[in-house]
């Protein structure tokens, strides 16, 4: 190997190095330090006690659940974002903007919210509590689609919009009913962004854990939940740890599939993007699918803020106005607003912490590689960086709990310990929106800039950053909202006096008593409306790639 | 037969084919020739049925086709860069529009291995597209295009992605193919060599209208306008004097403007124009001179190779009247 390359890689060692440590010691560490507690009983290395717990029934039977779970959720979500992603990417429906902004708004939800929304609409008394799916299956199902039919009208759609019209032009020229062109030519072409965004799906949906703890409960446990129960409810740590290998490898697999998958984009290719066309006659079916998706994302939505308003049956703002107490009983410690406030300045503080190291890493992985060597380096590190992807939220919080308890790393007063987690979380959905952008920008404009006298400093300041500037803006909003409704980790870091809002939500949701009922409702509108307004805002700066995988 | 009727097409205010109005018979090829943007790709596409009409009609055998969807029309299209279908073979994109109509595999086989011989490529069957050159690719299409035998073939500058070497070369082939398969066909280009290799008619387009339109060699020998003979390759038009000068030493009629090329004027020691040379540069056919003739001005002109021409000589030259165009315009036109 020349010196060159060697020089090369080694300066991208150096620059991969800060972001390396933070994950190493905020991800690795607390992650095996949980898988540890599996593989050690009494100081001594002792795998047999995992093996036992993996051959226990309820243990088949959780697995057994999540799998077909998540395969049915992300089979609908499928089956539902097609139509979708086409009305919305290729055809100028009135209101289009705002119906992709609206259908972006789910998948940054709390799950807690949503959870909190499917309980009201199917719930005794609920606008669909005839049908009796209240802690069903099926409940479960359609929970996980509401927040899953997103990712895939997102990642199909951009990829729909730059796919070249022509192709399915030259078929319909050689005889090809719209129908053929579609299975001939335009499924084939979707093909790599269809598997991966159901890959990603699969993975969101089997690590779900607010969703399916609000309305599951202990009856109905994924893989994810279970570990949680059975680490703050049962105490049984070897079986908890044992779950999360068994998660982990099975995620880490799904990852490499999907990122095998997923179409890298070439930086040398322009990204066009296909003008819309005028909405046709035979278009009609595709529109009422898309009608009958959005409805059917609205209606729990509704459902929430109608019941939010209701105060003992009648119409008020009474379980608005409790937002500033504790709620019945002394369900809480402190005040739903104070909540709210320390929320806001934990979401602030991860989002920045994320677009810090997202940035880096966006950088480090979509600069174009000299050599094989190279090249090998930077996708390892690529696919390291997108672990905290798929790796459970609960695993990571309790991993957190056991590993960074102890000098040199007691983090456990720390109250950047919270907002670390949650960037941990966010860091992937940062990463992801920031990588086409950069990955887009042709290398050449670069040695163009350079060739006519401008420094590296220079280069960066007026090739990168006029492209860049809104992505990273978009990656920040979407990192914040992603951390305003983040529950899985901050169930377990967050200190009892200083609760966030969907921790709190949960709390009041465990609690009885009809006021803890209104006022989780009503936490949950404000939490819904505190990520909407950010998505929206998102939204507005029309950068394509967010959200899609 | 194709028949355009004061066809148009809009995008939004601006008409990017106006009125047009052409006719195909069986059997024939027609290219469509005209600067970019001038509308022509558009009025392929509106052909194929791929862009909506804002006025006319297009009909086939006197059949309006405006009912009728892209993919019902029997047309093939044939994209500047081919188009093939990247995810299936060489032998599945020529199969392609066999398999919609649920031909008999066998028959499917033969009719594939005809057209991979018809083009030049037999032992292609297993390739992917990704694998092949430019002009390999344009192949493909093209077989794939004749693969169902269509009623009209439309051509978008089939041979402008190619370099020129490979261009003349496949120029030939695709019009001893196309006369061969007895195809009807529309094609459009830029480039008059492209239009001169395969076509039989010519059609000039200049912003969404068709100028000119005639058998291709009547067209080349009489253009209807400046523009239009600048496009049609001709190096300089004079008007007024100039034009009566060259036209009176050529023995013609004379006229008011009149088109050269650049071999127009050849040197002549005996000819009846005096110049004085001002460039020469040798190219590989002849020795291509920059004159300054008396009474017309700074114009090309040819020598044969190895006539000894250096720039301020004294020459004689002579025209060559199948170099030139009379064109129809009078003064304010």
């Amino acid at each position: 190997m020349r010196s060159g390359a060697v020089r090369r890689i080694a300066a991208l060692l150096l620059l991969a190095a800060g972001p390396v440590l933070v994950l190493g010691v905020l991800f690795v560490l607390p992650v095996t330090g949980m898988v540890a507690e599996g593989f050690v009983a009494d100081g001594r290395f002792a795998p047999g006690a995992v093996l036992d717990v993996l051959a226990r029934p309820r243990v088949h039977r959780v697995a057994w659940f999540t799998v077909w779970t998540s395969g049915v959720a992300t089979l609908l979500s499928v089956v539902l974002g097609l139509p979708a992603a086409y009305a919305l990417h290729r055809l100028a429906l009135p209101g289009r903007a705002a119906v992709r902004a609206a259908l972006l708004v789910p998948f940054v939800l709390p799950t807690v919210v949503v959870g909190v929304a499917f309980r009201q609409l199917l719930g005794e008394g609920g606008p669909l509590g005839s049908l009796g799916l209240d802690g069903t299956p099926v409940a479960i199902i359609c929970g996980l689609v509401f927040f899953n039919v997103a990712v895939v009208v997102r990642t199909v759609g951009v990829a729909w919009e730059s796919l070249d019209p022509r192709p399915g032009q030259a078929a319909a020229a050689l005889g090809a009913s719209p129908w053929q062109v579609l299975r001939t030519v335009t499924l084939p072409a979707l093909r790599p962004a269809i598997v991966g965004a159901a890959s990603i799906v699969f993975l969101f949906c089997a690590t779900a854990f607010g969703i399916v703890l609000t309305l599951g409960g202990v009856r109905h446990a994924t893989v994810e939940t279970e570990i949680y129960l059975l680490t703050t409810t049962v105490f049984d740590l070897r079986a908890a740890a044992a779950l999360s290998v068994l998660q982990i490898v099975v995620v880490v697999g799904l990852l490499a599939l999907a990122a095998r998958l997923r179409a890298v984009p070439d930086p040398t290719a322009h990204r066009t993007v296909t003008p819309v066309r005028a909405v046709r006659r035979p278009d009609a079916p595709v529109v009422l699918a898309t009608l009958a998706v959005l409805a059917a994302m609205l209606v729990p939505i509704l459902t929430l803020v109608l019941g939010s308003l209701r105060v003992g049956g009648e119409w008020g703002l009474g379980n608005y106005r409790a937002l500033s107490g504790t709620g019945d009983n002394q369900a809480l410690l402190a005040p739903v607003t104070s909540a709210l406030a320390t929320s806001l300045r934990t979401a602030v503080d991860a989002t920045w912490m994320a677009l810090l190291v997202g940035v880096l890493v966006a950088t480090i992985v979509t600069r174009r590689s000299h050599s094989l060597a190279e090249r090998r380096v930077r996708s390892t590190l690529d696919g390291f960086f997108m672990l905290p992807l798929g790796v459970s939220a609960v695993t990571l919080g309790f991993g957190f709990l056991i590993t960074l308890d102890q000098p040199p790393l007691d983090l456990r007063d720390s109250p950047l310990l919270v907002p670390m987690a949650q960037a941990l979380v966010a860091l992937p959905l940062v990463v992801r929106t920031l990588t086409p952008v950069l990955g887009g920008i042709d290398d050449r404009q670069r040695q163009a800039a350079a060739s006519l006298g401008a420094s590296p400093w220079r280069t960066l300041l007026t090739v990168d950053l006029p492209v860049t500037w809104k992505p990273m803006l978009a990656a920040s909003g979407f990192a914040f909202a992603a951390s305003l409704g983040e529950f899985g980790a901050t169930s377990f870091l967050a200190r009892d006096d200083s609760p966030t809002l969907p921790v709190v939500i949960f709390r009041l949701l465990g609690h009885p008593g009809a006021m803890n009922y209104g006022m989780a409702l009503a936490a949950s509108v404000v939490l819904a409306v505190a990520t909407a307004v950010v998505m929206l805002a998102v939204e507005r700066l029309r950068v394509p790639g967010v959200g899609a995988f | 037969m194709l028949t355009l009727d004061d066809v148009t097409v809009r995008y939004g205010d601006t008409a990017a084919v106006d009125d047009v109005s052409l006719e195909l018979a069986t059997g024939q090829v027609l290219a469509v020739l005209g600067p970019s943007g001038c509308g022509k790709s558009t009025l392929l596409r509106a052909v194929a049925g791929l862009e909506p009409l804002a006025a006319g009609s297009i009909s086939w055998d006197g059949t309006d086709l405006a009912g009728t969807p892209t993919h019902k029309r029997g047309f093939a299209l044939m994209f500047q860069d081919g188009q093939l279908f990247a995810h299936l073979t060489v032998a599945r994109n020529v199969a392609y529009a066999l398999r919609l109509r649920r031909t008999p595999s066998a028959r499917v086989a033969t009719r594939v291995r005809e057209l991979l011989d018809l083009v030049g490529l037999s032992g292609y069957d297993e390739r992917l597209p990704g694998t092949l050159s430019g002009g390999e690719r344009q192949r493909v299409a093209l077989a794939r295009a004749l693969a169902v035998e269509p009623r009209l073939i439309l051509l978008d500058e089939p041979l402008s992605a190619l370099d020129a070497t490979l261009r003349e070369r496949l120029a030939g082939d695709l019009r001893s193919i196309l006369h061969a398969a007895g195809t009807t066909a529309l094609l459009v280009t830029h480039d008059h060599e492209e239009a001169f290799a395969l076509a039989d008619r010519l059609a000039v387009m200049q912003s969404g209208r068709v100028v000119q339109n005639g058998a291709i060699d009547e067209v080349w020998r009489e253009p209807v306008d400046e523009e239009t003979a600048l496009f049609l390759g001709y190096a300089r038009v004079l008007r007024d004097e100039s034009a009566a000068r060259v036209l009176a030493a050529a023995g013609l009629r004379s006229s008011y403007a009149v088109a050269l090329r650049r071999s127009a004027l050849v040197a002549d020691a005996d000819g009846p124009l005096r110049a004085r040379v001002e460039q020469a540069r040798v190219t590989p056919e002849q020795v291509r001179l920059v004159v300054d003739v008396d009474g017309i001005g700074t114009v090309d002109a040819v020598a044969p190779l190895g006539s000894r021409v250096s720039p301020g000589d004294e020459a004689g030259l002579r025209v060559d009247v199948t170099r030139l165009a009379v064109l129809p315009i009078t003064p304010g036109s």
